[in-house]
């Protein structure tokens, strides 16, 4: 089974939701669609589902035409954000709904619906209502409904975003499991860039209706095609700048150049962006993190093991990622640290060039 | 909670006093009626429970109770699923809703004794619009002051026209509030409309067709004015109602025993038949 889009667009209005997109999707692994909202994920999943209309374009499942094919027949299954279970059906009910509607024999429904519910230990819970089960419970429901269902393309839209933080990593870590081997194509959308890296597969990086890239989930992290790329694959948002380019040197203000090493130092002189992952910006000098930028310090943050600093340095605002804890004082001046080998370079229609 | 709070009495008086001055204390005098026989200059006799002995023995009453239970079936079997049909078929979104609610609440706003005549004149033989079509353009012999059959469709239609609009405003309300999620997950799950229906549409209209079910009920079996001003209750006697034999007793013949013992039995009734049903549609609520 694959999904093959070619060229679809969607509009609403005058308004294009969707431009132009074209995509392979294969089983074996996750497909991530990650994006702010409104990028589109939703829109794209909709339009895959037969749910929305198709201005423009084909959609092909294992090379057949679905393009106009009604949802019903596309044997799909799709999980959304909030949790849809039929409110006055049973868990047994609801996972059973898409197989006692296919018309299967009571005694194959009955142990697919125990299969599933047992990979996602809903067991004890198969005679309880929706209303009944916590947030975990009944996103679980719906998740089996999509397992006992067998349809050969998963749609899972955010499907862990309303759940708490514990519920959401636990899950997460199960979900690749579960449609392994399977067969489905299992396309999963997210606006965080941390999950795209844990769920792996591949990513469709959607920037404003547009897949701006698309690849092996690592690859594109490490390789952003374009500075759209590169800012929808970073959290906190990548550090962006121009610069001007002169000879083997590069220079973001009157305080702030460093030279220029590789591809880079072969750039035609002239204007260009440059980008820098927070992680790459150290509060302290290390041996790499040797270009001294100086800023305000705005706002301060500790998550966890790592601290992060907002701090301003002429128009723009940069955020220093890093391990540890390191004393900052707000509103004063402060000293960064950057590791020049680690930034990108696009030109000014965006493209990476460096 | 074992603690009891007997101020909570106190509060709750000022309804007890309305709900005594508008129910029991009227009531009471109808019970009070329906034990004795009456006669001029205030004359009043202990009757026990005789009116209600006779009454339940007496043919006519049965043959107006039958009427009424066949008439109140008639309307609930026409007016549901139609009504349902309507409301189904309505646009969920858009300039046409507020026109459909409109058209559709128009014959609910129209009074009940005004509706009687409008039909009445609707379908006189030689001038009304419908009577006139009927039976000079179609050639149908339609004449529901002379056919008992042609005064029971008159006041079926009538009623259908009159109050299907309940069932299609409250059914809507009951459509509307289902998200598009649930039709979402059902095509996705390879659902029919049928099955949409089946599963989604019915079970969520279910609370709301339950009081327009009880309305409809209590309504009709209570019907008066538009079936008295349409057939009198006429040809003969084959449109008198429960209620149009109850007026007739009671003030054509002036007999208010027999009247208020009939008045408490038709309420025992319809009391009873709406706690059976509201009891067996909720049974099974969770």
């Amino acid at each position: 089974m694959t999904i093959k889009l070619q060229n679809i667009t969607k509009r609403v209005g005058a308004i294009t939701h969707i431009k132009e997109t074209s995509l392979v999707l294969e089983p074996g692994h996750f497909n991530v669609l990650l994006g702010q909202t409104g990028a589109g994920k939703t829109s794209l999943i909709k339009m895959m589902a037969g749910l929305d209309p198709i201005a423009s374009g084909q959609i092909f499942m294992d090379g057949e035409d679905v393009t106009k094919l009604s949802t019903q027949k596309r044997n799909i299954s799709l999980v959304h954000q909030f949790f849809v279970n039929y409110p006055h059906m049973t868990v047994f009910d609801n996972i059973a709904s898409p197989l006692k509607v296919a018309g299967m024999a009571q005694s194959e429904i009955q142990g697919r619906v125990e299969e599933a519910a047992d990979i996602l230990q809903l067991r004890p819970m198969l005679d309880r209502y929706p209303h009944e089960l916590s947030g975990g419970q009944q996103q679980r429901t719906a998740l089996a409904r999509a397992i006992a269902k067998e349809s050969r393309a998963v749609f899972l839209d955010e499907p862990l975003a309303n759940l708490d933080y514990k519920l959401r990593e636990e899950l997460r870590e199960q979900l690749p499991e579960l449609f392994a081997g399977r067969g489905a194509v299992v396309v999963y959308a997210t606006s965080e860039p941390e999950e795209a890296l844990l769920l792996g597969g591949k990513t469709a990086l959607m920037d404003d209706g547009r897949v701006t890239q698309f690849g092996p989930t690592a690859e594109i992290y490490h390789n952003p095609h374009n500075l759209a790329s590169a800012q929808v694959f970073s959290s906190p948002p990548i550090n962006a700048a121009s610069i001007t380019k002169q000879g083997a040197k590069a220079t973001l203000d009157a305080n702030t150049s460093w030279s220029l090493t590789g591809p880079a130092a072969n750039l035609k002189d002239g204007e260009y962006t440059v980008a820098i992952r927070p992680n790459h910006i150290m509060p302290n000098q290390t041996g790499r993190a040797s270009v001294i930028l100086n800023g305000t310090v705005l706002v301060t943050e500790l998550s966890g093991s790592e601290s992060s600093a907002h701090f301003e340095m002429g128009d723009n605002t940069w955020v220093s990622l890093a391990h540890g804890t390191h004393p900052f004082e707000i509103g004063k001046p402060r000293q960064f640290y950057m590791d020049p080998s680690h930034c990108f370079y696009f030109a000014p229609d965006g493209a990476l060039v460096a | 909670m074992k603690t009891q709070y007997q101020k909570a009495w106190f509060f709750v008086l000022p309804v007890l006093l309305l709900v005594a001055f508008n129910a029991l204390i009227p009531m009471m005098t109808v019970v009070n009626y329906s034990v004795q026989e009456t006669f001029g200059n205030n004359l009043f006799f202990w009757e026990g429970l005789g009116w209600f002995e006779k009454l339940l023995h007496s043919e006519r009453f049965h043959a107006a109770l039958g009427r009424q239970f066949l008439f109140t079936g008639l309307i609930l079997a026409i007016e549901v699923p139609l009504g349902i049909i309507i409301a189904l078929s309505m646009p969920r979104s858009g300039f046409w809703v507020p026109v459909c609610l409109v058209t559709m609440a128009l014959p609910m706003l129209i009074p009940w004794n005004v509706v009687g005549a409008m039909w009445n004149i609707f379908t006189l033989p030689d001038i009304g619009l419908l009577g006139y079509l009927m039976n000079t353009t179609l050639g149908i012999d339609y004449d529901m002051t002379q056919n008992p059959f042609a005064a029971w469709a008159t006041i079926i239609t009538m009623d259908v026209w009159h109050w299907t609009s309940l069932v299609v405003l409250l059914s809507y309300a009951g459509l509307v509030s289902i998200p598009d999620a649930y039709y979402q997950a059902a095509k996705i799950d390879g659902a029919s409309s049928w099955a949409v229906f089946r599963y989604i549409q019915l079970p969520k209209m279910k609370q709301v067709l339950t009081i327009a079910i009880l309305l409809r009920f209590m309504d009709s079996f209570n019907i008066y004015t538009e079936v008295f001003v349409l057939t009198g209750g006429g040809p003969g006697n084959s449109t008198t109602l429960l209620s149009i034999d109850l007026v007739k007793i009671a003030l054509g013949q002036f007999d208010l025993g027999p009247a208020a013992a009939m008045s408490l039995i038709y309420f025992a009734i319809t009391l009873l038949v709406s706690w059976l049903f509201y009891t067996l549609m909720t049974k099974d609520d969770t």
